[in-house]
């Protein structure tokens, strides 16, 4: 037989058929909608007369545009509130399972999947956000679309799409102590560019990858899109299985042992070829930061902004263009500039595990008081937890105050903006002008730095503090 | 429902020599808040194109009145980021019908097909080479020819192919979009599912 890789075996069994010439018509097991880019696809499925074809395979929560105080109360924006609302309208209207505000499953929609099995090993995913890819972590495809593909799925249950060229980033060894699964990702971007990817869909493999949990497993493949790629998927093993048993909607019984037989086959075969490979070595990832503003743009904590003397043209332009907006100059160190907003949330950064590790990290110590911190969890089940496991408690204690679930500052599209010219240490994803508010700085790290940022008001190596 | 079938034209272009132009710059998250598909071209580039005061930036190349036409020509890694269809709308609601790049984000790419608008990507050099004529004379016009995949310089008649998938094509000619395809494949759609059981 001829030796497949993860990604091959996964897409071949969704194939419905592949137009001549042209992309393949493929088959969608779990199709993720919210508010923002979804109104339209409703819209034109109305438009074209055509019903939701397996509404039960859609999920639907809000989570971009929400508030993340007072849920309880109506949404005070006022296109906020309409977009939200559009949502629970066309989803009783279609019979789409929702799980709005203040519902206790509740959260980003890149959290709420999987934590309650809707996410599945070897399955195909897509939801109108690229971060999509978040659930690569489980073996999955997982990628985001367009509105206009929303609709595709919503009217037949497939896309279009060409076989991408596939990739793989193997990390080998051990990581150092300080260094999390976003300082790979941070890393690898970092060293391909954040068009690295592009056209292709990466597995990650390799020691290091299987040493991480899979909220570790997540915050990575969630990043694999900022190099470019489509996605990133991980071969499902026993940590990835013992995570799925017994979550609300994974099977159970002999479907359960049915499902987890057909999970333990999805593994690149020996000999199996990809288009493009590297390899990296996990001793050589420090705990990183983005200076710029794209998330290629990251470096070690304690290293130097590159000079940019070897660069020409519109990569000079661009270059500096982006150093102009942050406010930095060529060639300086980051560690101790000061800090004035700590951002911990997002589907990169908002899972318990990342709560567990900044609570663990500012434990018995007091938040600087220049900084003004926002700690959101991915979802309502992260937020309980939290309580339950003292998190809350401790959090208090240190200064930092808890707000409710959402996407929150990641992309600012509520009220949780950073101000024109304040500088950010944001476990999000993107670190684009603008992005956490008009003329915000972000700098992009994982909870741990943010944590080191947090208490000192100024960027700090955490292992100085460990 | 038809998209506006893709025909040959000619026009001059709008420069953006500026590289990994990601879609919050195309549309900032602020503006995705409407329910309906009107009205993205009014905040493209908004915060390249206005200043806090909503002033307009008088050297963006939006506001400056050398440059026209319904080309945007723009640096490598075009559309990175979010997969905000609402970029593509955004451009394609301005009056831009062709994208011109050396390379573009994938999603992105997806997208501008799905809408109409055509993302032609070039070699680095070419781009270089735009980017100098449009510099040296803005009236600088452009022939995009869809049906012979070619991009041609009308005064000097440099001309260089692109690339398209054969599909995508057609349906940008024809004005057909994909859902009508997909629509029209149920019967195989039922027949895979059942025989996955
Ligand atoms: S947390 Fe940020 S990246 Fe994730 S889905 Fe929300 S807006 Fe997108």
């Amino acid at each position: 037989m001829e030796a497949k890789t993860l990604f091959d075996k996964v897409w071949d069994a969704h194939v419905v058929k592949k137009i001549e010439g042209g992309p393949s018509v493929l088959y969608i097991d779990r199709h993720f909608i919210h508010e923002v880019t979804s109104p339209v696809a409703f819209v034109g499925l109305e438009k074209r007369g055509l019903k939701v074809f397996h509404p039960e395979l859609t999920t639907a929560t809000p989570d971009h545009n929400i508030p993340t105080i007072e849920q309880h109360l109506p949404i005070k924006d006022e296109l906020s509130r309409k977009q939200v609302n559009t949502l629970l309208s066309n989803c009783e209207k279609y019979n789409i399972p929702l799980y709005g505000l203040n519902h206790k499953w509740a959260g980003i929609v890149h959290v709420i999947g999987p934590e309650l099995g809707l996410t599945l090993p070897g399955m195909t995913i897509v939801c109108g956000d690229s971060h999509t890819s978040t659930h690569g972590a489980f073996g999955t495809i997982a990628f985001g679309i367009g509105t206009s593909e929303v609709e595709m799925v919503l009217a037949s249950q497939c896309i279009l799409q060409p076989k991408p060229k596939k990739m793989r980033i193997t990390v080998n060894g051990e990581l150092k102590k300080g260094v999390t699964a976003k300082d790979i990702a941070l890393y690898i971007i970092s060293k391909i560019s954040t068009s690295g990817g592009t056209g292709h869909f990466v597995e990650f493999a390799g020691s290091a990858i299987q040493s991480l949990t899979m909220e570790g497993r997540m915050t990575l493949c969630n990043m694999s899109i900022e190099c470019g790629a489509r996605g990133g998927m991980i071969a499902p093993d026993e940590k990835t299985i013992s995570y799925v048993k017994g979550r609300e909607f994974a099977p159970s019984g002999e479907a359960w042992d049915k499902a987890e037989a057909y999970w333990r086959t999805l593994i690149t075969d020996k000999g199996a070829s990809f288009d493009t490979e590297y390899t990296y070595d996990a001793n050589d990832i420090d705990p990183m930061i983005t200076y710029g503003t794209n998330p290629g743009m990251g470096m070690g904590i304690k290293a130097s902004i590159p000079d940019g003397s070897d660069l020409e043209g519109s990569d000079k332009i661009t270059f500096e263009k982006s150093l102009n907006y942050m406010g930095f100059t060529a060639g300086e160190k980051l560690e101790g500039k000061p800090v004035d907003y700590v951002f911990v949330g997002s589907c990169t950064n908002g899972r318990i595990e990342d709560l567990r590790v900044f609570a663990n990290f500012v434990k018995g110590k007091q938040k600087a008081e220049s900084v003004i911190a926002w700690i959101v969890p991915g979802s309502k089940q992260v937020e309980k937890q939290a309580q339950e496991e003292g998190l809350t408690d401790i959090l208090l204690a240190a200064g930092f105050k808890f707000r409710q679930p959402g996407c929150s500052a990641c992309l600012a599209m509520n009220d949780d903006k950073i101000p024109a010219g304040k500088y950010a240490v944001s476990t999000s994803n993107r670190n684009f002008e603008g992005r956490q508010g008009p003329s915000a700085r972000t700098m992009l790290a994982s909870p741990l730095v943010a944590a080191a940022a947090a208490i000192t008001g100024k960027i700090t190596d955490p292992r100085d503090l460990m | 429902m038809a998209l506006d079938k893709f025909a040959t034209f000619t026009s001059s272009a709008i420069p953006l020599p500026i590289e990994n132009v990601d879609t919050d710059q195309i549309i900032p998250a602020r503006f995705l808040k409407a329910v309906e598909r009107k009205g993205f071209g009014d905040n493209l580039f908004r915060d390249w194109r206005y200043d806090k005061a909503d002033q307009p930036v008088a050297d963006f190349v939006l506001n400056n009145p050398r440059y026209s036409g319904t080309i945007l020509i723009a640096g490598k890694n075009f559309g990175s980021g979010s997969s905000r269809e609402h970029a593509a709308w955004a451009i394609y609601d301005f009056g831009i019908k062709v994208v011109v790049s050396s390379f573009y984000a994938d999603i992105f790419k997806g997208n501008a097909l799905n809408n109409g608008l055509l993302p032609i990507q070039v070699s680095e050099e070419f781009l270089k080479h735009i980017f100098a004529l449009i510099d040296a004379d803005p009236t600088t016009e452009f022939k995009v020819d869809l049906e012979n995949q070619s991009f041609t310089i009308v005064k000097t008649n440099e001309s260089v192919s692109f690339e398209i998938n054969p599909y995508k094509k057609e349906c940008l000619i024809m004005g057909y979009d994909d859902i009508d395809y997909l629509v029209n494949s149920k019967e195989d759609i039922l027949a895979f599912e059942k025989q996955r059981g």
